[in-house]
């Protein structure tokens, strides 16, 4: 390390840090803003697709030129903030903002006036800007502020509008994910008074031979603060509870962004950071994931709110991409970074259609639905194969992760070398299994057959009515572009299989990330 | 020092995680501040406690020129405090709000987004 580097930041470069910087200065320019309240839709969606551009730069270069690392004020690395990119990070934030500006555009159909009007776009770039930060940082303390900002963004999404519902599933999502957070910052402490930085790609090296006993008791906590973020089994309790009490358009954005931002994590700390420690506590994953893998799928059969149903396939999704975690291989955490950037699109695309389905049928209890095949069958197919992607039948989007899961479970358990392996790959094909039952009962119950449960099943349905002109236009418009984009990933996976495999390599061997921060050097 | 301070903070984790099992919404909101304040605690020991001199750098130099105090404990504690405070704000507003829209302090009874009473699966197919 020699002296201070004068412009190290080639202008180009400024994309790493770009993100984040739109989000927050169209936010802040909307709340200014907020009387003129015809310009707050069309600054919001001009922000987004701003972010859009720019994570596809981002992704263009970090695909071309490697990690990417950029660090603030004038401080070399491990002491300034760094924002360090690699293609995990850029693919998960370029899908994150692509599925935020499609759910602007489905939001105009589907929001009530009020909410629009007490700021609801400021809040979702906030959100983007939360969720940009965390997928792009290279700096622990700094992943917890993003935490805090999405945390706090996500809030008011989720109470905004003030029903009695949305006040007691914030109440119910506001503790225990604030509990998460700071559990977080414990571990985070602790980590620092341990290994003495918090630069991510410092933390490799140290980690590597530090003590391995409070390592594993830090990356025990983290798995706690984590795994409650992104709603793993046994403490997944507050993502049915709350995911279903705001309006469609935000439960899909909620459902879209945030528990992947705990998967992100999760792969992040325990895969890249803490090798050593994610296999002192592989049994305690691997119990976890399967647990997950299993409680998902099943609740959703067991429940009868389309929404609460479709949180918690989301919950069996999050199953998967632990199982990966906890294979810990070149397939497991591959099919991790795909599963996770498939559960992105493809379960936004699941409430987006939710939203339609329950402006069409006036309620969102599945026993009152019924009969909407035969007057929106476009709504019925897009149903129908998002489902089939979410189950993960091919060529559906979902099989291709789960193929690598499959692959990755098969390659640790060696026939007969590590049982965990065999038990990880079961768990992976009873929970595709499992959510092709809920999936299709959803679909039977909703869509397939004429009337309402019980005696009245084969009359037609009498509260079925037509989606308005917004609805039709901008809602089903939406959703189907994000439904086709979830098809033509399907069809042509290679280039997200490529990103998978990259990005698990980049997790398993981080030599690359850590030479992007210039701390090469230090770690050898 | 470390280890009076160590002991405060598991204090104060205990107190805040018994505060947490509490139903009242109340007490709840009380157990997070505490619980803020051991991880600040946990925080400033893990910097590790010393009697040095402050890290300020004069002049032309680019390192201090003794052995200097770890500053970096305190940004961090600084910047968790103010995220905590803006968190238990909303945090508070929300539970006098679910206190007059619900009529509830007790999550027990705070069952409008799951009602009791769960409907069976549906039956059909």
């Amino acid at each position: 390390m020699g002296e201070i580097q004068q412009s190290a930041v080639f202008a180009a470069d400024w994309v790493v840090v770009l993100p984040v910087v739109v989000a927050i200065a169209t936010a802040a320019l909307l709340l200014i803003g907020r009387g003129a309240r015809d310009l707050q839709w069309g600054g919001a969606l001009l922000g987004a697709a701003t972010i859009v551009l720019v994570d596809l730069m981002l992704l263009w270069r970090v695909i071309e030129l490697g990690p990417l690392s950029m660090t603030m004020g004038n401080w070399l690395p491990p002491f300034g903030i760094s924002f360090t990119v690699d293609i995990v990070g850029a693919a998960f934030a370029l899908a994150a903002a692509g599925v935020t500006l499609l759910l602007l555009v489905y939001i105009r159909a589907d929001m009530p006036e009020r909410a629009r009007e007490q700021g609801v776009y400021p809040l979702i770039l906030l959100l983007l800007g939360g969720v940009s930060g965390a997928f792009l940082t290279g700096d622990l303390f700094n992943l917890y502020v993003w935490f805090e900002l999405m945390l706090i963004a996500s809030f008011g999404l989720m109470v905004l509008g003030g029903r009695a519902v949305q006040i007691d599933a914030t109440v119910k999502y506001g503790f225990l994910n604030f509990l998460a957070t700071a559990f977080f910052l414990l571990a985070l402490g602790l980590l620092y008074g341990l290994l003495g930085t918090l630069n991510m790609a410092d933390i490799v090296g140290k980690a590597a031979s530090a003590d391995p006993v409070p390592l594993a008791g830090i990356a025990a906590l983290l798995l706690l603060a984590f795994g409650m973020k992104a709603a793993a089994f046994p403490v997944n309790a507050w993502l049915p509870a709350s995911y279903h009490a705001p309006p469609p358009a935000i439960s899909a954005l909620l459902a879209g962004l945030l528990t992947k931002v705990g998967v992100y994590a999760l792969l992040r700390s325990l895969g890249m950071l803490l090798p050593g420690a994610r296999e002192l506590l592989d049994p305690v994953i691997a119990l976890v994931a399967i647990g997950t893998l299993l409680v998902g799928p099943l609740g959703a059969i067991a429940e009868t709110n389309l929404r609460r149903a479709l949180g918690f396939l989301l919950i069996g999704g999050i199953g998967a991409t632990l199982a990966g975690l906890a294979l810990g291989n070149i397939g497991g955490l591959g099919g991790a970074v795909a599963y996770t950037l498939h559960a992105i699109l493809t379960m936004t695309a699941l409430y987006m259609l939710a939203g339609l389905i329950e402006a069409m049928t006036g309620t969102s209890d599945t026993r009152q639905m019924g009969g909407l095949y035969a007057t929106a069958s476009l709504t019925s197919v897009l149903f129908f194969g998002l489902m089939l992607a979410v189950a993960g039948v091919p060529p559906f989007l979902g099989f291709w992760p789960k193929l690598l899961l499959i692959d990755g479970g098969f390659a640790r358990w060696g026939f007969g070398a590590d049982p965990w392996g065999l038990a990880l790959w079961l768990a992976v094909l009873v929970n595709a299994l499992l959510t092709l039952i809920a999936g299709a009962r959803l679909w039977a119950h909703i869509f397939w057959r004429p009337g309402h449960e019980g005696a009245a099943s084969e009359l037609p349905n009498p509260q079925l009515s037509p989606l308005g002109r917004q609805a039709r236009w901008l809602g089903l418009g939406s959703t189907v572009m994000l439904a086709l984009i979830v098809l033509l990933l399907g069809l042509f996976p290679e280039t997200l299989l490529g990103f998978a495999r990259e990005g698990a390599r980049g997790l398993l061997d981080p030599l690359q990330y850590i030479a992007a921060t210039g701390l090469a050097e230090a770690a050898r | 020092m470390d280890y009076a301070l160590a002991a405060l903070a598991g204090l104060f984790l205990t107190a805040a995680i018994y505060l947490l099992l509490s139903r009242s919404l109340i007490r709840m909101l009380l157990g997070l501040v505490l619980l803020g304040n051991a991880i600040n605690l946990v925080i400033l020991v893990a910097g590790r406690l010393s009697r040095l001199v402050p890290p300020i750098i004069l002049g032309n130099d680019t390192a201090p020129i003794a052995a200097a105090a770890n500053p970096l404990p305190q940004a961090l504690i600084l910047t968790a405090i103010v995220i905590g405070f803006a968190m238990f704000a909303f945090l508070l507003v929300l539970a006098w709000r679910a206190y007059e829209n619900l009529e509830a302090d007790d999550t027990d009874r705070m069952r409008v987004a799951e009602p009791p009473g769960r409907p069976d699966p549906p039956m059909s197919y």
